[in-house]
């Protein structure tokens, strides 16, 4: 059975229609990229997945439950994890407090718990300090864990959306542009931390990316996209040589 | 200028150090203990006021600091935990046990108005809340069993291990406990996992949310637990003044204690003491000067406001 199975999808904003009729599969464990021009529906169908806009029509299964227009806090719970294109981190927070943040559906220690102190909030306290820690030790950035997350470079902060996402245990996790504004060589190391997502900790990862280097190198499908409509899907070398997509990216030649 | 700035760095570290801090704090304490040996009853009575405000402003900075929502009716969480003790004792209930009571119709209060406000955007939840404050207060002056215009007289002092609650000195000692016991919830909870979330929903919503934190769930969380401070200070309060009517609940009631908050800095629990510490003390000190003193208390508090936006307590930094 795939883990997402994305059925008729369709949005629209008023009369304009930013997503529309899109299927595609996501097998378990794998590495998918849903990539398009710009402006061609990418980051809506993404916010549809991640229940931050309502779809108008189809359905969303995710290991087979529906999570069609849901909450997106109830979406994250359900192991679906996202990261943001603009970085969306607690800026005036520690690393480490960035990162508590991903455990907090996994934990539910609640206001009894913390105004007497009982054993079991605080076992709860070290455990969440402990995954975000291991999550933290995972992206590589375990030394920068009481820096507030404003004070850190870019590349940091991008490690830190990422040890964010991988401390709320999900199942699939999903990048938004996970390249932007990275450079070579953090490009590089991007492409073996997705590669070791994949591997090490079995995660499925759907990809939205404009940078072809890296979606050509890491995914295993891609579901390419253009005016909303799926108008092809396959491995990188199949994709690559679609005359549709070519024609996306690059515009027609005149027929004379 | 090298030498001063490397001096007032030094300072500021003997200040902020560990143990120094240990030691400023148990002598504040010490003094506050020992304090109604030396003074008079007028001071035990500001006092007593203080610390009441301090329970109110650290209720109200869970709500407006810790959660970032808006609260303009503040003083109707404090009024439901007054007439629920008044009412109950009336009909025989002992004191210690209308406490619980009160604060859970105080809760049910916050989920009544939090539950259908929270999507709100928080200027739109400011009008809701100051709407909500006049209703509790006007309700209370029409119902008959709140005693109307007049309110509750005669409410009985309570007795605790047979002693009973008269004096100035036993509200003195009794309000400074509750005091400590507000700083003590206020600060573990703000270090829990209920704490930072609050932290995060204030940071960034939608981040929050991908975190898979419920911002309703969360945001009500805070009204409940603001309401509950509230009606244990109303409570108490009640059995301190034995009779307390609806204008004691006005609006100004919740705009000073919100004025306490904001003053102090939100956020901060020695903002909040210091802000209650200020707004009680100051007409007190100026009372020679008569009505000249709420004019000077009002440009006082707007320089304030200007050079100090981020309250009177000083950021940590980082």
């Amino acid at each position: 059975m795939p883990i997402l199975e994305v059925k008729k999808l369709t949005l629209r904003f008023g009369g304009l229609t930013a997503v529309n009729n899109l299927s595609f599969d996501m097998d378990e464990n794998s590495i998918v990229s849903l990539i398009g021009p710009n402006g061609a529906g990418k980051t809506s169908a993404f916010n549809c997945l991640t229940g931050f806009y309502k779809g108008s029509e189809g359905d969303i299964l995710f290991q087979g439950q529906s999570i069609f227009r849901q909450k997106p806090h109830k979406i994250t719970k359900l192991g679906m994890a996202r990261t943001f294109q603009n970085l969306r981190l607690f800026k005036d927070m520690t690393v480490l407090e960035n990162v508590m943040s991903g455990m907090h559906s996994r934990t539910s220690a609640g206001v009894l718990g913390a105004v007497l102190r009982l054993p079991s909030q605080r076992q709860e306290e070290k455990k969440i300090r402990q995954v975000s820690e291991e999550c933290l030790d995972f992206v590589g950035i375990l030394d920068k864990q009481d820096r507030l997350a404003r004070n850190l470079a870019y590349g940091d902060q991008r490690r830190v959306e990422w040890a964010r996402a991988l401390a709320t245990h999900p199942q699939l996790l999903l990048l938004d542009e996970p390249a932007a504004g990275l450079n070579h060589d953090e490009k590089d190391q991007l492409v073996d931390l997705i590669r070791c997502i994949q591997k090490d900790l079995g995660i499925t990862v759907l990809l939205i990316e404009h940078d072809m280097g890296l979606v050509m190198k890491v995914s295993e499908k891609i579901v390419v996209i253009d005016y909303g409509q799926k108008i092809a899907e396959g491995t990188a070398e199949e994709v690559k040589n679609n005359p549709k997509v070519i024609e996306a990216y690059l515009g027609k030649e005149d027929e004379e | 200028m090298v030498y001063s700035v490397g001096f007032k760095d030094r300072v500021l570290e003997t200040i902020n150090g560990k143990k120094t801090r240990a030691f400023f704090l148990s002598l504040l304490i010490i003094i506050v203990v020992l304090l109604p040996l030396g003074v008079n009853n007028y001071v035990e009575e500001v006092m007593t006021n203080t610390f009441f405000y301090i329970i109110l402003a650290l209720g109200l900075n869970i709500v407006i600091g810790y959660a970032g929502l808006v609260d303009l009716g503040y003083a109707a969480f404090f009024a439901v935990g007054a007439y629920t003790t008044g009412i109950l004792m009336r009909y025989g209930l002992n004191f210690w046990l209308t406490i619980p009571i009160a604060v859970i119709f105080c809760v049910i209060a916050g989920i009544i108005i939090g539950g259908p406000t929270l999507r709100l955007r928080s200027d739109y939840l400011a009008i809701v809340t100051l709407g909500f404050g006049e209703i509790t207060r006007i309700t209370a002056r029409n119902l008959k069993i709140t005693g109307g215009a007049s309110g509750l007289v005669g409410i009985q002092r309570p007795t605790i291990f047979g002693h009973k609650l008269y004096q100035i000195t036993d509200f003195y000692y009794t309000f400074f406990i509750l005091v400590i016991l507000a700083i003590i919830v206020s600060l573990r909870i703000y270090h829990s996992r209920l704490g930072r979330a609050w932290q995060y929903i204030r940071e960034d919503e939608d981040a929050a949310e991908a975190m898979g934190i419920d911002p309703v769930k969360t945001k009500l969380y805070a009204y409940m637990i603001g309401a509950a401070f509230g009606g244990v200070a109303g409570a108490f309060f009640a059995v301190k003044m034995t009779a307390i009517s609806p204008e004691t609940f006005a609006f100004t009631q919740s705009a000073m204690i919100l004025l306490a908050v904001i003053l102090g800095g939100m956020g901060k629990i020695p903002g909040a003491i210091l802000g209650a510490v200020f707004l009680v003390f100051f007409p007190e000190i100026f009372r020679e000067i008569g009505q000249m003193r709420m004019l000077l208390f009002g440009i006082l508090l707007v320089i304030i406001m200007v050079f100090r936006p981020q309250g009177l307590w000083p950021e940590r930094k980082s």
